[in-house]
C-alpha cells in the first residue's frame, strides 16, 4: 500500500487528531474555524433545542451579516436582530456588521483561517478557502448546530481530482472562465464528492483575487472541498493579518487522485454559461449579441479589487445601455476600489454602487430581475429562479464580460473596450 | 416492506428549484416550508404530495445550496425517503442530519414515472420496483445510526438533556 497521500487526507487527520487517513474512513473532525452568516438564527432555534447552553468553543466562531444587507425587510432585520442578541449572548468576538462584506472575503482578509487548516461554514461555497491552502467544506444548519455544541462533527473523507492548469491566460481572459471552462467540459456533477487540487504552473501566474475564484467555483462542480497548493504570495499575504503561526500541507508527489483533468490556459477564450445551469458553457464568442436588462458585478466568486478595477477598465470613458449594479465584497475592497479611482470611473460610466455583501445573487434584494429580463453576472448560479424569478433568464460570465455587455446592452467582448 | 407513491425527477435537480433562495431567511412554519417545495421545478408538486411519498431521481440530486430547507420542503411534506441515482454531498448531508433516509440507488428514474408505486424493505436494502428487485449499499453503521435517532438534534439531545424533546427541525418554529 502506498504511503502517500493526498491534501484532504493529510488535513482530515490533522483535524481530527489521527495519524492518517484514507478516502472513504469516517472521521470526527475538530475544525479550526466555524462560521455561519444571514442564517444564524435559524441555527440558534436548533442549537436552543439541542440544550448544550454554550458554544464549545465561541472564539473559533465567525459570524457575518451579508446575505441581505442592509436589511430589506421588517423580516430580514428581526433576524439581524436575533443574531446580534445571540453574539452577545455567547460572546462571539469574530462578528461582522451590516457592510463589512461577504463571509468568504472578510474571513480571508482577517487571516481568521490560516493554510493547512480546516474551515467549516453554512454556506455552500466554503471551498473557497483552498484559495490560501485550507480545508473548506460547506455544511447544513444542524450541522453548524452540532458544531457551536460540540466542535466536531463526522466526514467521510473525499476521493480527490487534480485539476492541472498550464499556460499564462491572455489579457481579458481570467480565472472565471478557467473555472467556467472546467464546469462546461465536465458538468456540475464533474466534481461530485470530490477533494479538488489545484496543480499546474498557471497558478502562479494568477493574481490571489484570482485565485480564490477557482475553488469558490468547485461549489458549482459539485466538490466538496477544493484546494490550491500555497506559496510565498500567500504567506505574505497573510503574514501581516495573521494571529497565530500556521503549517501549510502539501499532498505527496506520488499521491494517488480519482480522477484528473487538465487544461492548457494560453488560448483559452472568455466563457459564457448560459441559463439555466453553470455547466451550460460556450465560448464568448458563441453568446454575442444576447440582448439584456441588467448586469452584475459583485460575489464572493467576482467581487474583489481587481473584479472592480477590470470593471473600471473597460468602462473608462463609456456609458451603459442597460443597468449595471455594482456591489463589492467587502468594505476593504469598496475602500480601495474607492481609493484607485475605479469606484469613480464605474459612476462616471452609468453603475450603481451598493452595500458590501450578496445582493441580488440569490434574489434576496438590490437589483432583482423582472419576469422576462435578461441578467449577466459575475455570480457563481444561474440556476431557474436563482435571483428571485423563475422567468428572468441569467448569464454567467467575468468581470471583463460583464463590463463590456453593460456598454452594449447586449453580451459583448471586452477586447474592442481593452485597447 | 412499505408501498410509496414517487415523484420522478432528472439528473442535475438543483436547490434552488427545490427551495427558492428568497424564502431562507422569511419562512419559518413546517406548513409554510412544505408549501413552497419543488416551486420552480414541478409547481403542482407541494398540492399532490402525500405523506410516505417517494422522489425518485437521476444524477446529483440537490446540488448547489447548503440550504436544510430544501430537505426539510420535503421532510414536511411527508417524504421521508428520497432515491437517486447519486446525491450532492451537502443535500445528503442534510438529508441524513434530518432523519430523512437518502438511498443511492441507478435506474429507477427511467423506469418509473410519477404516481406510479414502489415498495421499499430499508432492512434488507431492497427496491421493489416495476416488478424488478433493486438492492442498495446500506449506510455505514455510524451514519445509519444518525437515522435511526431521528436525526442529530434528537440524538445531540440525548447526549446533552438525557432525552429527546419534541423536535421540530431546522427552519421550524420556535
Amino acid at each position: 500500500m502506498t504511503t502517500s497521500y493526498t491534501f484532504v487526507e493529510k488535513a482530515l487527520a490533522r483535524a481530527a487528531g489521527v495519524e492518517s487517513a484514507r478516502a472513504g474512513d469516517i472521521l470526527d473532525v475538530r475544525p479550526d474555524l466555524i462560521f455561519s452568516h444571514d442564517n444564524t438564527a435559524a441555527i440558534r432555534r436548533i442549537f436552543e433545542r439541542i440544550g448544550a447552553g454554550r458554544m464549545s468553543r465561541p472564539e473559533r466562531v465567525a459570524i457575518t451579516l451579508d446575505h441581505a444587507v442592509p436589511a430589506p425587510t421588517t423580516q430580514h432585520a428581526q433576524n439581524h436582530a436575533e443574531i446580534r442578541e445571540w453574539v452577545r449572548l455567547q460572546g462571539i468576538a469574530n462578528f461582522f456588521e451590516v457592510g463589512r462584506g461577504i463571509c468568504h472575503q472578510v474571513i480571508s482578509e482577517e487571516a481568521l483561517i490560516l493554510p493547512g487548516e480546516t474551515i467549516f461554514g453554512s454556506d455552500s461555497h466554503t471551498p473557497h478557502f483552498g484559495w490560501l491552502g485550507a480545508f473548506g467544506m460547506g455544511v447544513g444548519r444542524t450541522e453548524m448546530a452540532a458544531l457551536w455544541a460540540t466542535g466536531a462533527l463526522w466526514i467521510r473523507v473525499p476521493e480527490s481530482m487534480q485539476i492541472v492548469l498550464n499556460g499564462r491566460l491572455r489579457p481579458g481572459v481570467t480565472a472565471k472562465d478557467i473555472a467556467l471552462k472546467i464546469i462546461g467540459d465536465r458538468t456540475v456533477g464533474g466534481g461530485q464528492y470530490r477533494s479538488i487540487e489545484f496543480s499546474g504552473d498557471a497558478l502562479s501566474h494568477l493574481s490571489l483575487d484570482e485565485r480564490a475564484v477557482l475553488p469558490n467555483m468547485m461549489a458549482e462542480f459539485g466538490a466538496m472541498n477544493a484546494y490550491m497548493l500555497p506559496d510565498q504570495a500567500v504567506f505574505n499575504y497573510l503574514e501581516a493579518r495573521r494571529t497565530r503561526d500556521y503549517t501549510p500541507l502539501y499532498p505527496d508527489a506520488d499521491a494517488v487522485y480519482a480522477d484528473r483533468y487538465e487544461l492548457c490556459v494560453t488560448n483559452l477564450e472568455a466563457q459564457v454559461a448560459l441559463p439555466h445551469q453553470p455547466d451550460n458553457v460556450v465560448n464568448l464568442s458563441q453568446a454575442l449579441g444576447q440582448p439584456l436588462q441588467q448586469a452584475f458585478i459583485g460575489t464572493c466568486t467576482n467581487g474583489r479589487l481587481e473584479d472592480i478595477e477590470a470593471a473600471a477598465q473597460v468602462l473608462r470613458g463609456h456609458h451603459v445601455r442597460c443597468r449595471l449594479v455594482v456591489i463589492p465584497a467587502s468594505s476593504q475592497v469598496l475602500l480601495a476600489a474607492t481609493k484607485s479611482g475605479a469606484i469613480a470611473t464605474l459612476i462616471e460610466a452609468g453603475a450603481t454602487i451598493s452595500t458590501p455583501g450578496c445582493g441580488p445573487c440569490m434574489g434576496n434584494h438590490m437589483g432583482v430581475p423582472a419576469p422576462n429580463e435578461a441578467t449577466i453576472s459575475s455570480a457563481n448560479r444561474n440556476f431557474k429562479g436563482r435571483m428571485g424569478t423563475a422567468d428572468a433568464p441569467i448569464y454567467l460570465a467575468s468581470p471583463y464580460v460583464v463590463a463590456a455587455s453593460a456598454i452594449k446592452g447586449a453580451i459583448a467582448d471586452p477586447a474592442e473596450f481593452l485597447s | 416492506m412499505t408501498t410509496h407513491r414517487v415523484h420522478v425527477y432528472g439528473d442535475h435537480v438543483n436547490t434552488d428549484v427545490i427551495f427558492p433562495g428568497k424564502y431562507t431567511y422569511t419562512l419559518k412554519t413546517p406548513e409554510d416550508i412544505a408549501a413552497h417545495a419543488l416551486e420552480d421545478l414541478d409547481p403542482t408538486f407541494a398540492s399532490r404530495v402525500q405523506p410516505g411519498d417517494v422522489i425518485v431521481a437521476g444524477r446529483n440530486w440537490g446540488m448547489g445550496s447548503s440550504r436544510e430547507q430544501a430537505v426539510t420542503c420535503l421532510k414536511y411534506a411527508g417524504v421521508n425517503i428520497l432515491i437517486a441515482e447519486s446525491f450532492s454531498g451537502l443535500y445528503f448531508r442534510n438529508c441524513i442530519n434530518q432523519g430523512v433516509l437518502p438511498i443511492v440507488c441507478a435506474g429507477l428514474n427511467t423506469l418509473l414515472q410519477t404516481r406510479d408505486s414502489i415498495e421499499v424493505d430499508v432492512g434488507q436494502n431492497l427496491i421493489v420496483a416495476a416488478g424488478q428487485a433493486f438492492r442498495f449499499t446500506p449506510l455505514s453503521p455510524s451514519v445509519q445510526a444518525i437515522i435511526d435517532a431521528g436525526g442529530l438534534v434528537p440524538m445531540l439531545q440525548m447526549r446533552f438533556l438525557g432525552y429527546v424533546d419534541g423536535y421540530v427541525p431546522a427552519g421550524g418554529k420556535e
